[in-house]
């Protein structure tokens, strides 16, 4: 690891000051930065220490939404009152992941900013486009078991690692920041990028922006969702895919339903094509298959991640029919039923 | 904005290389209120072992992927390996020594000598710890929340069944079950 300079503000806009120059970086948990700073993959020459600023709160917001401090910890967000009652969806997607140890020190706003965990983006001795612009990317024609089967460019295959961010994909939560230039509100499906030529970009903070929140809108979707994670062991794992889904049905019907994946892509997977087709339709086995054709239409395997395009329609199609009927995945009883 | 933030490598490698101070910070380990000159990039678990020498927090992995150097931070079990020392100024830690000491075991302790919950032992103290965490969320009841909660800390060993036998044990005894 480097040697850094340490700072540790008390206000925001200190921190954002402090955080403004090119070598700066936020941390929080530390859970992901601290790793990375021991692999010689993050290298920031000022660490400024935001845990002393006032964002650890989860509070009611007007209109019957959430607010989910950045600085509120995975676990106190997904064992929250609120959280379980209303966005159980996001509680299981969270308590899907890591570890409890981790979960208690990892936060909302970090669990948003983690970076990959592409073993090229970790290993300095190789070439990642992410790490280093220009470099190369190992993992196309490398060992590409984790990596991207959507929405993957020529210069990187890396996946977003989060559950937690699936989930608050598929309830459109939205992302409050603040940075140098004041403060502004970015949509969750507008957070995270795709790598196209600037796979270095994970998210669309400009330099300097620190997330402060993230809300949750009204609707929870508390009685028909799922969160369906599966992975090499049964706990303390990546996904090699996941699907949340969260859906309301009226009258016998799907009223409307959200999908979203984990796994497969450089950010959570949401396909406008696949949510109309659940649209009105009889929550079923044919309307589940086409829905799940449309999310996945255009995955290309890589070789050894070639397996997760049949496993995700399938685990679509699980997903939604445990959502349907009302029988979301266990996070403690891992059979898939 | 502070003047060692630079934008050119040159600078940034005349940072890198000019020698920080070690920082304050104050820490209550195991109960005793200590004062320490620590340097930013030392970890909770580097601190613990190499300066105060408690040496029953293990090294297993160092990057959060094994659990054994769980410790409880402000009651809380995190992976000491993931936290820098620096950003804990006014916590309290506790580790597997503030638990219990030969002769005066902590219940859980016992119950790990009597399920016989390790081989190698390497692992234990991270094990203990999280499980005595575990114990005092009051979350986990069944054998199969145990075995979740319990997750984070990887046994090569395998001596899965036993810890779980011995938190359960210890879970019923506490009327918590």
């Amino acid at each position: 690891m480097i040697r850094f300079d340490y700072a540790r503000p008390d206000a925001v806009a200190d921190a954002v000051r402090a955080g403004a120059g090119e070598h700066a970086a936020f941390l929080a948990g530390g859970t992901n930065l601290v790793d990375l700073m021991k692999e010689n993959v993050a290298r920031p020459l000022e660490v400024v220490d935001i845990n002393r600023l006032p964002l650890g709160e989860i509070t009611d917001l007007d209109g019957g939404g959430l607010r989910l401090g950045a600085l509120a910890t995975n676990n106190d967000t997904a064992y929250d009152d609120r959280v379980q009652a209303r966005y159980p969806l996001l509680s299981s997607a969270i308590l899907a992941g890591a570890s409890p140890q981790l979960r208690n020190a990892a936060t909302n706003g970090g669990n948003l900013n983690q970076r990959t965990r592409c073993y090229y983006f970790y290993d300095v001795d190789t070439p990642c486009n992410k790490r280093e612009p220009g470099a190369g990317c190992g993992a196309i024609g490398g060992v590409n078991r984790i990596h991207a089967i959507l929405g993957a460019s020529s210069q990187c295959i890396a996946t977003h690692p989060s559950d937690m961010c699936v989930a608050l994909a598929a309830l459109d939560a939205q992302v409050q920041v603040t940075g140098p230039e004041g403060d502004r509100t970015i949509a969750f499906a507008d957070y995270h990028r795709l790598p196209g030529d600037e796979p270095w970009r994970d998210n669309s903070l400009k330099p300097g922006e620190l997330v402060t929140a993230v809300d949750l809108p009204p609707e929870d979707f508390s009685t028909n969702y799922t969160y369906l994670k599966l992975r090499d062991r049964l706990s303390y794992a990546f996904a090699l895919v996941s699907v949340a889904v969260a859906m309301r049905i009226e009258d016998g019907r799907i009223a409307e339903a959200r999908l979203a994946l984990g796994g497969v892509a450089h950010k959570p997977w949401r396909s406008a094509e696949a949510e109309a087709a659940l649209s009105g339709a009889d929550p079923g086995k044919p309307a589940f298959a086409l829905a799940a054709d449309a999310l996945i239409a255009g995955a290309v395997g890589q070789g050894d991640n070639s397996f997760k395009i049949d496993l995700a329609r399938r685990a679509t199609v699980r997903a939604l029919e445990q959502a349907a009927a009302g029988t979301p995945q266990s996070q403690t009883d891992k059979r898939i039923r | 904005m502070n003047d060692a933030v630079t934008t050119d490598r040159a600078s940034a490698r005349r940072v890198a290389a000019r020698p920080i101070a070690a920082m304050p910070v104050t820490l209550t380990v195991n109960g005793e209120r200590r004062e320490l000159e620590v340097e930013p990039w030392t970890s909770l678990l580097d601190l613990l072992r190499d300066k105060l020498d408690l040496t029953g927090t293990k090294k297993g992995c160092d990057h959060g992927q094994c659990g054994a150097c769980t410790v409880l931070v402000d009651g809380k079990r995190i992976n000491s390996c993931l936290k820098l020392a620096v950003s804990l100024d006014g916590a309290e830690v506790q580790t597997i020594e503030g638990l219990g000491q030969p002769g005066k075991l902590h219940p859980l302790q016992a119950a790990f000598i009597e399920h016989d919950a390790f081989q190698c032992g390497y692992c234990t103290p991270g094990q203990i710890c999280s499980g005595v965490a575990l114990i005092a969320e009051g979350r986990a009841k069944t054998r199969e929340e145990v075995r979740e909660a319990m997750s984070g800390n990887i046994c090569r060993c395998g001596a899965y069944t036993n810890i779980a036998d011995a938190v359960l044990e210890v879970l019923e005894k506490e009327g918590t079950r």
